[in-house]
């Protein structure tokens, strides 16, 4: 479910001036008509995602940005950080839409505790990580991690690839 | 932080702020020039975007390139078209870059042009024989079995002989060999085109050597085409043992690569598991390394055709920072087939008015900024032209690899924008859009919008509907037309 995203400036903490507001605010307005299906609702961050219709049980799950914007988001039970970030317009690419045949929705898991909390990834999912921009030893990709309660609290940072920006499209990393 | 956001806010406010809509022209609807699209359309509020492509078909190599058994990697076709479907971005099909228009007059009609035409050419070895008969670029058979317009009159004989060498161990090189000894009932629910599909069910071959000048450490190919190749029902694969020792170096060079470390793995596991001669009927793939070659050799009954390769030995030699690179030895040895099919590298291809370094095969540019010439002067840029992807780059990595090389490219967009250094052109209002379609009609040029394109779309799925296949492709460039014009 890869959809074109344009996402807004998440930011309660910073002070920003009339001007950058009235400009943000044009330039939303534009991306929501730019993006078909940009639901209002989904600013708001204790939001269940927009999905189901059953009241879900739900994780509390932190994307950090490229440009390092904390991003909190509710995330139900069953739904891959993939999915979550789509439905919350946060900017995660997927370019195979979840099938284990890129690796644009590599994630970076900011603790080791949530990390070992995670299956060990497949054949299939070491395969695509191989290829990861900027690959970390918490790395992981964002449609194989599924919201379970134990990882409750979870922090995904989404990783800045412009530096390193090797031609063979991967970062020879000691791994 | 404040600042960098600062700087975003203005870079998207320019183009609504400007009087005139920034207009940009992208050559090539590939990965590249569908990322910088979207890219562009998202930093650049108000711009208008338009991409042309040579064929009535968009997507470059995902449609043309990735191979048919592997439709998950297409899935990214669905987020470029919801691009080209944005009110502020045109598909222009069918409109080549040089014969149907210029790159002045592109430069004339459009504030900024991006060139993400890609690589459609290949290296040569550079060895006698090339020109035999039976000896093919892997590029012009992956067309052929894609069903490219031009690759559909390849027609690779397969019927002559059961032996099949690519040179190579790329990527391309592993789905070349996976097309050529996978159960053909497999491939008969894919999108392949029917006419490889038919000379598949009736190939003779049965052997595939995949040749690489160095060793398994070196090889260029990734875990999951390896493994994939590997795992084929009922199919022999041989490496030699001794090409699976590993030295210091190869040792140094593994510590620095998890891909490389994984594929070696993948090697030797394959090398050891199973048995160690072919039973009778079977398939086979062989992993030769450590052989460059010399010469093709001719056919002493069949005048003109290919018999066989002649290859040298090979040894690795360090040249510094890691790398390895093959050293022939002075021994020689040959190797039967019927068809060759080199797979070294694609290469991208000039256009009247365009700097070009032929050395490298790529545009000089830096950073996506095209450079005036070859001199290596870095202060003299082409004013308002860019490119992206293997034009830029050369032709290597995936398709997640634009996703990158866009955002840098129009990341010196952008900078250009706000910095002035485009202000003589975006000062004044550009013909865009409605100036390229005034010429092309002009011209008689037939052009493919993306509506066109939909139809297209919509009659290879019926098609292959009828044939248990996600669709079938449309080959000729008249049937394409004419099922683009129909109502």
């Amino acid at each position: 479910m890869s959809r074109t995203r344009f996402r807004q400036g998440h930011c309660g903490q910073c002070q920003r001036s009339p001007v950058e507001l009235l400009s943000e605010t044009r330039a939303f307005f534009q991306g929501a008509i730019f993006q078909k299906h940009h639901y209002f609702s989904t600013l708001g961050s204790n939001n269940t995602s927009g999905g189901g219709d059953e009241q879900k049980e739900t994780i509390s799950v932190t994307f950090v940005s490229k440009d390092g914007e904390e991003i909190p988001i509710r995330v139900p039970i069953g739904t891959s950080m993939l999915e979550a970030a789509h439905q919350n317009d946060i900017e995660l690419e997927g370019a195979c839409e979840g099938s284990l045949a890129c690796s644009t929705c590599h994630v970076i898991v900011m603790d080791m505790e949530h990390y070992n909390k995670l299956e060990e990834p497949s054949d299939e999912e070491n395969d695509m990580l191989d290829l990861a921009f900027g690959l970390t030893e918490t790395s992981r990709l964002g449609c194989q991690i599924i919201a379970r309660p134990e990882l409750d609290g979870i922090r995904l940072a989404i990783p800045a690839a412009t530096r390193n920006f090797a031609v063979d499209g991967y970062v020879a990393k000691p791994h | 932080m404040a600042i960098f956001r600062a700087r975003r806010v203005l870079w998207r406010s320019f183009s609504t702020i400007s009087s005139h809509p920034l207009r940009v022209c992208i050559v090539g609807s590939g990965p590249a020039g569908f990322y910088t699209a979207e890219k562009i359309l998202k930093t650049h509020q108000g711009s208008q975007v338009d991409i042309i492509d040579r064929l009535p078909t968009p997507y470059g190599l995902v449609r043309s390139g990735v191979a048919p058994d592997h439709p998950e990697t297409k899935n990214v076709i669905n987020q470029f078209s919801r691009v080209a479907q944005n009110g502020r971005c045109s598909f222009f099909g069918n409109v080549a870059l040089g014969s149907s228009i210029s790159l002045v007059e592109l430069q004339e009609l459009y504030h900024v042009v991006v060139l993400a035409y890609g690589a459609e050419s290949d290296r040569v070895v550079g060895i006698p024989g090339e020109d035999l008969k039976g000896v093919h670029s892997a590029r012009e058979f992956v067309w052929w079995y894609n069903g490219h317009p031009d690759g559909r009159n390849l027609d690779p004989d397969l019927k002559n002989t059961d032996t099949a060498v690519i040179l190579g161990q790329g990527n391309v090189a592993l789905d070349v060999a996976r097309i050529l000894l996978r159960p053909t009932s497999e491939l008969a629910i894919t999108d392949i085109a029917s006419h490889a599909l038919t000379a598949l069910e009736q190939s003779s071959i049965r052997k595939v050597y995949l040749v690489g000048r160095r060793g398994p450490v070196q090889a260029a190919c990734t875990a999951k085409e390896l493994r994939e190749v590997l795992g084929i029902k009922d199919l022999y694969i041989h490496t030699k043992e001794t090409d699976l020792k590993i030295t210091p170096a190869d040792e140094e060079e593994m510590k620095n690569s998890r891909i490389h470390r994984r594929i070696y793995e993948l090697l030797s596991k394959a090398a050891t598991a199973g048995p160690s001669q072919p039973s009778s009927g079977q398939r086979e793939l062989h992993f030769v390394f450590f052989r460059q070659p010399d010469r093709f050799l001719e056919s002493y009954d069949r005048k003109g055709y290919v018999s066989g390769v002649h290859l040298e030995k090979t040894g690795l030699k360090g040249i510094g920072s890691g790398k390895q690179i093959a050293i022939g030895t002075g021994q020689f040895e040959n190797l039967s087939c019927g068809i060759v099919l080199k797979s070294i590298g694609y290469k991208s291809v000039p256009v009247d008015d365009l700097p070009f370094d032929n050395q490298k095969g790529v545009v000089p540019n830096v950073k996506g900024r095209v450079l005036s010439d070859n001199s290596g002067d870095p202060t003299s840029f082409e004013n308002g032209l860019y490119v992206c992807g293997w034009l830029k780059r050369g032709p290597t990595g995936i398709i997640a690899t634009n996703l990158y090389c866009a955002e840098e490219t129009v990341a010196s967009l952008s900078e250009d924008l706000e910095l002035g250094v485009l202000a003589s052109t975006t000062r004044l209002p550009k013909l865009g859009r409605d100036g390229l379609l005034q010429i092309l009609d002009n011209r008689n040029v037939r052009v493919v919008p993306f509506s066109a394109w939909e139809r297209i779309d919509k009659e290879e799925k019926r098609l292959g509907s009828l044939r248990n296949k996600p669709r079938e492709k449309l080959i000729s460039r008249e049937e394409l037309l004419k099922v683009a014009g129909s109502e």
